[in-house]
């Protein structure tokens, strides 16, 4: 892994850009001794440029650190290699074409570290101290490279890992009623926050286990309710879902102002939301009909003057609550 | 019919952050300007056209998994809601045409609403 090849044998994916973020995360996470390689071949400035040569020829690698007395004082590199090679000058000491004063990077910094190294110096490879500046092994653009990758491949790993144990919630844990619930609150006007609560939901079940199907209709459903919510409740109210084996209980309670006509709230284009609100898109009276669309019972218990309390039931096929789903 | 062709030939500006176009195939189309009527009828991987530009439509466009948003007559986003759609991985385009002349075009390349 310290040849710069591997490096330029990794070939970007869209899968591994999209994580780019995470990647950054874990550039500061990872330590710059967890992706070194740390067994290397070190010369001493007496040694012949011919010895250079058939280490790099032999352990394929395209750079070394030159050591005197544990302390390392150059580096010696292909460059450095192939102008001795230019001048048929083999039998020179390394001292003649090693860089002296090299730029080391400490084991215990974040590799982020000697990213920025990498740039500001322009070297492909930085020598690692120890905190008493001994040389503890030796870090390529490849290595990091290589190392984040590792790094990603575990963090997926373990993720995958979680998503598993979550979809097996229900299944290891014995009671004569188990439920999941869930609670969001939601604030009267909140346009800018609005789906939030509804797209969490929609995760979570994901997450449990349940199939695309059926988050997508959880998810409309309960965004509908939240958006009621935001549009019309004096003071915002309560989402509740209740996750169990076989079904999912979605409850949306407010304290006003209640629905005056609920038959006529059921009917698809009636709505009672301000010409401003329309103007955002919303009150197009389709709220509720979507929501009885989407569950497969819903029951609207309302007082005028008192509020509201919406409750929508999607029952789930004995292989949505475990493994089999998608 | 790819993204990356809708955005070249409808000559879309993307606002927010570059994908590989070439590889987000739309599984249709839907317009509206009202959000719950694409809470609907949008098909998931859809592609919607409206002239809403508020924040709303990212949560919309989340939750129905939608491959992109076309906003037209010009109208623009917020800076936060850019920022939320790159949060969601939703991408928004804008044109300053009007909805029914960009869904023709959408029409006559293939995008259906099935």
């Amino acid at each position: 892994m310290t040849s710069q090849t591997s490096s330029q044998g990794i070939r970007i994916t869209d899968s591994v850009a999209e994580n780019i973020t995470r990647v950054e995360e874990l550039a500061y996470e990872l330590k710059v001794e967890e992706v070194m390689t740390a067994q290397l071949k070190i010369f001493s400035p007496d040694d012949q440029m011919n010895d250079v040569y058939e280490t790099f020829r032999d352990a394929r690698i395209s750079g070394a650190p030159v050591v005197e007395n544990n302390i390392v004082i150059g580096v010696i590199s292909m460059e450095d290699l192939m102008k001795c090679l230019k001048s048929v000058d083999l039998e020179a000491p390394v001292s003649k074409y090693m860089s002296r004063l090299p730029v080391t990077v400490r084991g215990s910094e974040p590799v982020v570290e000697a990213l920025k190294l990498f740039v500001t110096t322009k070297h492909g490879r930085l020598p690692v101290v120890n905190d008493q500046g001994e040389l503890i092994g030796i870090i390529t653009k490849g290595d990091v490279t290589s190392g984040l990758l590792r790094a990603l491949q575990r963090s997926y790993q373990e993720e995958e890992l979680r998503r598993y144990r979550a979809s097996h919630l229900f299944e290891d844990i014995n009671s004569d009623r188990t439920s999941l619930i869930l609670r969001y609150h939601i604030k009267p006007r909140d346009f800018t926050h609005g789906g939030t609560a509804s797209s969490n939901i929609k995760r979570a079940l994901l997450r449990l286990g349940a199939n695309q199907i059926i988050a997508r209709r959880c998810g409309i459903a309960a965004y509908e309710a939240e958006m009621n919510l935001i549009i019309h409740s004096n003071h915002g109210g309560v989402i509740r879902v209740e996750i169990e084996p076989h079904q999912i209980t979605m409850r949306a309670t407010d304290d006003g102002p209640g629905i005056k006509d609920i038959k006529l709230a059921m009917k698809p284009g009636y709505s009672t939301a301000s010409e401003e609100i329309r103007e955002l898109g919303f009150g197009a009276g389709m709220g509720l009909v979507n929501i009885s669309r989407c569950v497969d019972s819903m029951k609207l218990d309302s007082t005028w003057g008192k509020g509201t309390v919406l409750e929508m039931r999607i029952n789930l096929p004995a292989s949505q609550s475990g493994s089999d789903s998608p | 019919m790819n993204l990356n062709f809708i955005i070249q030939s409808l000559d879309l500006k993307v606002l927010t952050e570059m994908k590989n176009f070439d590889l987000i195939v739309p599984s249709g189309g839907y317009t509206s300007d009202l959000l719950s009527c694409v809470m609907a009828n949008a098909p998931r991987q859809g592609i919607w056209v409206t002239l809403q530009a508020h924040m709303n439509i990212v949560a919309v466009a989340a939750l129905l998994e939608l491959s992109a948003v076309i906003i037209t007559e010009g109208a623009m986003p917020e800076e936060a809601t850019i920022a939320k759609a790159n949060h969601e991985g939703i991408t928004l385009l804008s044109t300053p045409l009007p909805s029914f002349y960009i869904v023709g075009k959408l029409w006559e390349m293939g995008i259906r609403n099935q």
